[in-house]
Parts: structure tokens; C-alpha cells; sequence
């Protein structure tokens, strides 16, 4: 590198500028690649964004404190994109109001399901017990897994990983899983995506359907109060 | 516009101070979004109120913020992929147990609601 080039870096590796222009220009791009595709599963906007933009900090060898000091600025809007759901549950709350007694037997079933058969499946393939906990919560939005890990004496960084593996997971899965059951009703949908796979689930809803997005971020705020209360409990028998 | 988001973020920030203060075990954002919720149906009985939070400027900055919801989750996952060494030894059994798991609970939470509510409208 000439000693221009090298004073531009230091330059643009101090500033925020760089990664924030480059995580919105990634998801610029994958969000267009996956629209072109009618919203493939496959082709998740997320996933594939998150994939440049690891790439492209391993090539500069940039660390993620650098990486995050940009990305920041978009973390932080997850609270207010949260409080923002007030709008459609409010939009179409005469729909929920129908559905309030299904669904939240729906989403007690689906919210036990969620960290018992994680915990099973991962106990019988050998886990041990200490990641079992880390585990538990992977449905949940990230931090309040965390805090439940936390309290629990897992390791939250462990389940910080799994919350987004998870999340990923579902938003790829839920399309395909959901039409093989012949399920065309846009509540149920919602309701199953956003349990299992929380924001990035709801986020994934609300690209294919308003109200699917709509039950799924209902069942992502109820099954964040319901694990935080339930996996204590649970965890408290087993010892 | 600037009140919308004004009104956004005092939500949050009431949610926050409520659970942390209270050692609440859901989220501030969430708590949040319902204090917005009771927000948009008490202004929706007092015609008086759509004045500083009408003209459908705060939907509009609501929906702004939702249409990129997918965006958010962005920063947080490229942490994520560079820590999966913490998987170690363990990446195919938590793989699988992941994978299988969030399967299970999308086809447990949309059968129930089914039997619950019937083959019902799908409206």
C-alpha cells in the first residue's frame, strides 16, 4: 500500500462510516437478491448479509469492536422496531382478539415444546449438562435468553450463538415445514414462526404476510415472558 | 416525524425503566410495544390526542422502522458467526438438537392453534 492509501484506511477504520455504509449496502443487496426470488427461504437476506460482511472483516482483518462501532447505529434500532409492532397488532387487533384463547394455548404448547425438546434431543445426543442450560432458551429473543442463561449459571455468549442459529433456522425452515403441513392460514403461521424463531422469525413473517407478522410478534413477546418464567421452573425440578 | 420517533422512544425507555426496576422477566422494547398499544387505544377514544400523535405520521414512522426489521438483526448475527468456535466439540449434536427442535415447536404451536380454533377463517 502507498502512504495515501494507508492514511485513507487508518481514516475510514476510525470512523463509524465505513460498516455502517457497508453492513446497509450488503443488506441492500441481499434484500434485492432475495426479492428477486419471489423471497426464497433459501435465499435469507439476513444469513447472507451477515456472510459479506464476515468475509469482508476477515480479508481486512478488522475486528468486531471496529465493525461494531458503525453497526451500532442499526443494532439500536431493534428496541424502538420492537415497540414499533404496537402498529400492527393494533391494526388488525380485532383479528387477534378472535384468536386470543387458541392462541395462547397454541403458544404455551408451542413454548414448552420449544426448550423441552431441545434439552431431550441435545441430552440424548450427549451434551453436557452445562450447555444443556445455555441451550434452554435459544427460542427467545436474544436478551432475555441471555438473562435467563444468566440466571441459570450457563454461559450466555454460548446462548447469545444458539438464539441466532436458531433464529436463522426457522426463518429458512418455516416456509417449506408449514406448506408440507398444508397450514394456509396466515395466523397459524405467524404464531409458529415467531415462537420458534423470534425476531428474526417475525422479521421473516412480515416479508410474506402482514398478519402473519403480526402473530408472530405476539408470540415473540409472549414466549419471551413464558420461557423466562417456565425454564427457571423447569430447571428447578430437574435439580 | 420528530415527535413520532420521540413518542417511539420514550415507550422503550418507560419499558426499560419498568422491567429493570421491577426485575421484570420480559424485555423493556416488549413492555414497550404494549405501553404503544395502550397508547394508540387510548388516543383512539379521545379524538383530542390525534393532534400531536395523529395524521398517521407515527404508523407511518412505525412501519418505516418494521419494513426493515430484517436489517436490524444484521449486526448482531456477524458477531455471532465469529464466535462459533464456542460451539467446539458439540457443533453436530446442537445442530441437530436445534434444528429438530425449532421444527417440533413450529408444528407443536400450529397444530394446537388448529385444534383450538378450528379449521376455521383464515382472514
Amino acid at each position: 500500500m502507498s502512504d495515501v492509501d494507508f492514511s485513507l484506511w487508518v481514516y475510514l477504520s476510525r470512523t463509524p462510516l465505513l460498516w455502517l455504509s457497508v453492513t446497509l449496502l450488503a443488506y441492500g443487496m441481499t434484500d434485492a437478491f432475495s426479492k428477486k426470488l419471489n423471497r426464497h427461504p433459501l435465499a435469507n437476506p439476513v444469513l447472507l448479509a451477515i456472510l459479506i460482511i464476515a468475509g469482508l472483516l476477515r480479508l481486512t482483518g478488522t475486528p468486531y469492536r471496529t465493525y461494531f462501532e458503525g453497526a451500532q447505529f442499526i443494532h439500536f434500532l431493534l428496541g424502538p422496531a420492537t415497540v414499533a409492532l404496537a402498529f400492527p397488532l393494533y391494526e388488525h387487533r380485532e383479528t387477534v382478539k378472535r384468536a386470543l384463547l387458541p392462541m395462547m394455548v397454541a403458544l404455551i404448547a408451542g413454548s414448552i415444546t420449544a426448550f423441552v425438546s431441545a434439552v431431550w434431543i441435545a441430552s440424548i445426543l450427549g451434551i453436557p449438562r452445562s450447555m444443556l442450560l445455555s441451550l434452554a432458551p435459544k427460542s427467545v429473543t436474544a436478551g432475555v435468553a441471555m438473562g435467563i442463561t444468566e440466571q441459570l449459571g450457563g454461559d450466555p455468549a454460548l446462548t447469545a450463538v444458539l438464539v441466532i442459529l436458531t433464529g436463522i433456522t426457522g426463518a429458512i425452515l418455516a416456509t417449506p415445514l408449514l406448506n408440507a403441513l398444508g397450514i394456509k392460514d396466515w395466523r397459524a403461521r405467524g404464531l409458529a414462526v415467531g415462537l420458534a424463531a423470534h425476531g428474526i422469525g417475525t422479521a421473516r413473517a412480515f416479508q410474506v404476510h402482514p398478519i402473519a407478522g403480526t402473530f408472530a410478534g405476539i408470540a415473540m413477546g409472549l414466549n419471551a415472558l413464558l420461557t423466562a418464567i417456565l425454564v427457571p421452573l423447569a430447571a428447578s425440578f430437574i435439580r | 416525524m420528530i415527535i413520532a420517533l420521540a413518542l417511539i422512544l420514550m415507550c422503550q425507555l418507560a419499558g426499560e425503566v419498568l422491567t429493570r426496576s421491577m426485575g421484570l422477566p420480559i424485555p423493556g422494547p416488549v413492555l414497550g410495544m404494549a405501553i404503544m398499544f395502550v397508547g394508540l387505544m387510548v388516543r383512539s377514544r379521545f379524538p383530542i390526542l390525534k393532534k400531536p400523535a395523529g395524521d398517521g405520521v407515527l404508523e407511518q414512522t412505525g412501519s418505516g422502522i418494521l419494513a426493515s426489521l430484517s436489517l436490524l438483526f444484521v449486526p448482531a448475527g456477524v458477531g455471532i458467526i465469529q464466535r462459533l468456535d464456542i460451539l467446539a466439540d458439540h457443533w453436530v449434536a446442537l445442530a441437530i438438537a436445534l434444528v429438530a427442535s425449532t421444527v417440533l415447536a413450529m408444528v407443536v404451536t400450529v397444530l394446537t392453534f388448529r385444534l383450538m380454533a378450528g379449521k376455521g377463517d383464515a382472514s
